[in-house]
């Protein structure tokens, strides 16, 4: 098990409900649960993971879901199971889909 | 043997086809032969150095024959030329090892890509060249003649005529080419009948038949379970519908086997359908008969297929839906994998398929390391035919995006579609395919390539579209690939303005550039989510292979 903490700045979300859960943890896929944070101008995103020594890639997928999607003011916690960067990505869309109702 | 015309004599194949039945007869071999005899058959009908084509291709196999092959002496039999589509059974390689056979000209070898590499390297085995299955077909009728073919089909009459049911696949080419140039044709059957259903194979074209112990292998390679399809290739195959087969309305298409493309057959019934593209795409195939295309069949998305070989369990489903499927009089379907494989080079406006390895060319490639495992007939499905003339819609539209307004010719739209990575965190975007390394260390004459870069038009991953038709420059191609590779490494060190100028351009397309909610990218939106469902969509029809079946 690996925990891993990252922080990046992001347009502010407009949420359209309290938190929003998508995923499920299970082989190869994982669960994200995103609240409201501190900071409206920033994502910050705790991961615990049981595929140990993907921080690089962790970090660099985290960056790009912050930089593509107006995804601040957002706490997002995600347990993974081994999932690929492509489930991880669809995941975080999916998710944030739900918290602001679909727009982005 | 294959000497030149010694001088005056022009009939040295008949006359040596007439001594093999001579030596036949003598032992007693009628047009029947009992099994326990085939080895002695064998033995007296093929001479050492002989060009032989084993059938077998990925679906059926005459198993029984070249189990017999390779238990003949190699006193008797030796340094035998394979020439055959596939090198899949242990006792294809059991050929080699024994010292039967020593030169290979084949187009597949699949699960016995691992010993087909060693046997290389330990000099057991001298391959000519890997080819597609129409290049091989091609060769048996220029410089590759078989002497001898040992085949499979279904059932023979006493007359020796042949039904091959619906897995007639690459029998017609193998026997003419044989037949008709002074060789033997020797046949495996299931079962010995009265009468046929129908003729396959006219009787005085088969020299021998026998029954086999046990009905011939046929592996059920085109069954993707449903159930095995994930939210991700969802996302792609909403991707590739709205991006490729909608933009340029890809009527006429054949599928690779994976389960991407599965997806797409799957969403057909239902998110191409709420498009409207219902009798706008995908309504002419050339593709065995996949089960996950049932639920497109029976929604009335699909108006015609055609066959490479059958898959188990359909024959009920695809006899009960003739205008669909080409069938014979007698109802079964008629397979042909010389002919489906030349509709998919030049009837055909789209290939889509999966691949293990792609450079930043996007010359892509299934070869590992220490294995060879040749192509089958990707490298013909996905290339574009320069000796096509026909136009239609799709081809017109990607010859102008690749050559102007102006261009001469059309494009076939060759598409890859992928995954940044595969198990085991394996990166498929890679600097340098494994295939040269193969290459070098195999001693090939070329590297393996499946599907070269300048034939590939698209490539579809999670993380968008890259539309290689619009690309000017190799740098522009490079960072188009680079650009859907996700966080591979190659995909890491993209360059992020090129990128996303190409991706102003339309040369990259991401999912909400083609406006698709993630939300939808689920495995609810498939029309059918288990193989149970599949038979429920047939009404019964389709009877899956018992290791399909969980309930």
């Amino acid at each position: 098990m690996e925990k891993l903490e990252f922080r990046f700045p992001a347009q502010p979300a407009t949420p359209a409900a309290g938190a929003a859960l998508c995923g499920v943890v299970g082989s190869g896929n994982l669960e994200i649960l995103i609240r409201p944070g501190d900071e409206a101008d920033a994502c910050v995103v705790s991961v615990k993971t049981s595929a140990r020594g993907f921080g690089r890639i962790w970090e660099a997928v985290i960056a790009e879901f912050a930089a593509r999607h107006a995804a601040g003011g957002t706490r997002i916690a995600i347990n993974d199971m081994g999932a690929t960067p492509a489930v991880v990505s669809l995941r975080l869309g999916q998710a944030l889909g739900e918290y602001t109702g679909g727009v982005q | 043997m294959n000497a030149p015309h010694p001088a005056g004599a022009w009939d040295t194949r008949r006359r040596g086809r007439q001594l093999r039945l001579e030596r036949a007869a003598a032992l007693g071999l009628a047009r029947r032969v009992e099994a326990p005899r085939v080895g002695e058959l064998l033995e007296a009908v093929i001479e050492p150095g002989d060009r032989v084509c084993l059938e077998g291709n990925n679906q059926k196999q005459a198993d029984f024959l070249s189990e017999t092959l390779a238990d003949c002496s190699p006193e008797r039999l030796h340094d035998l030329h394979m020439v055959q589509s596939v090198l899949a059974l242990p006792s294809h390689v059991d050929l080699f090892e024994r010292g039967i056979a020593s030169k290979l000209d084949f187009s597949f070898s699949g699960p016995q890509g691992g010993r087909l590499a060693r046997l290389v390297q330990d000099r057991q085995i001298e391959i000519g060249a890997i080819h597609t299955y129409l290049e091989l077909f091609g060769r048996y009728f220029v410089d590759l003649t078989p002497n001898v073919c040992l085949i499979a089909a279904h059932a023979a009459d006493a007359a020796g005529n042949l039904y091959t049911g619906p897995n007639t696949e690459d029998t017609p080419a193998i026997v003419e080419a044989t037949a008709f140039k002074g060789g033997i044709v020797i046949a495996q059957v299931n079962e010995l009948v009265d009468t046929l259903p129908r003729v396959d194979i006219p009787a005085d074209w088969v020299d021998f038949y026998v029954v086999a112990p046990r009905p011939n292998y046929i592996e059920p390679l085109f069954t993707r379970d449903p159930a095995q399809i994930t939210d991700v290739q969802v996302l792609m195959a909403m991707m590739a519908l709205k991006g490729i087969y909608a933009e340029y309305g890809v009527k006429r298409l054949n599928h690779g086997i994976g389960f991407d493309t599965a997806a797409i057959e799957l969403l057909l019934p239902t998110y191409a359908t709420e498009l409207g593209l219902k009798g706008k795409i995908c309504t002419h195939w050339a593709l065995n008969p996949h089960p996950t295309l049932i639920p497109a069949i029976e929604s009335g998305c699909v108006e015609s297929i055609h066959s490479f070989g059958s898959e188990v369990g359909m024959e009920n489903y695809i006899a009960a839906r003739s205008d669909v499927f080409f069938t014979g009089a007698d109802g079964s379907m008629r397979s042909n994998r010389a002919f489906s494989q030349t509709a998919g080079l030049y009837a055909c406006d789209m290939f889509i398929g999966s691949t293990l390895q792609m450079d930043l060319a996007g010359n892509s490639s299934t070869a590992t390391l220490g294995r060879i495992t040749g192509f089958g007939g990707a490298p013909n499905m996905g290339s574009d035919p320069h000796g096509r003339r026909h136009a239609s819609p799709a081809w017109l539209k990607a010859g102008r995006e690749a050559g102007g307004p102006n261009a001469i010719r059309g494009r076939k739209l060759v598409v890859q579609m992928v995954e940044t990575f595969r198990e085991h965190m394996a990166p498929v975007f890679v600097e340098e395919l494994d295939a040269w390394k193969l290459q070098e260390s195999m001693g090939m004459e070329l590297p393996p390539i499946m599907i070269y870069g300048d034939d590939v038009t698209h490539i579809v991953t999670e993380e968008g579209i890259a539309n290689l038709l619009l690309c000017r420059t190799p740098e522009e191609r490079e960072q188009a690939i680079r650009g859907v590779a996700g966080f591979t490494p190659v995909g890491m060190a993209r360059d992020r303005q090129m990128v996303e100028q190409l991706r102003q351009r339309g040369v990259i397309r991401r999912a909400e550039d083609l406006g698709i909610d993630p939300r939808r990218a689920n495995r609810d939106l498939l029309a059918a989510r288990s193989i149970k469902d599949l038979v429920r969509w047939s009404g019964g029809l389709y009877a899956p292979p018992a290791r399909f079946r969980n309930w």
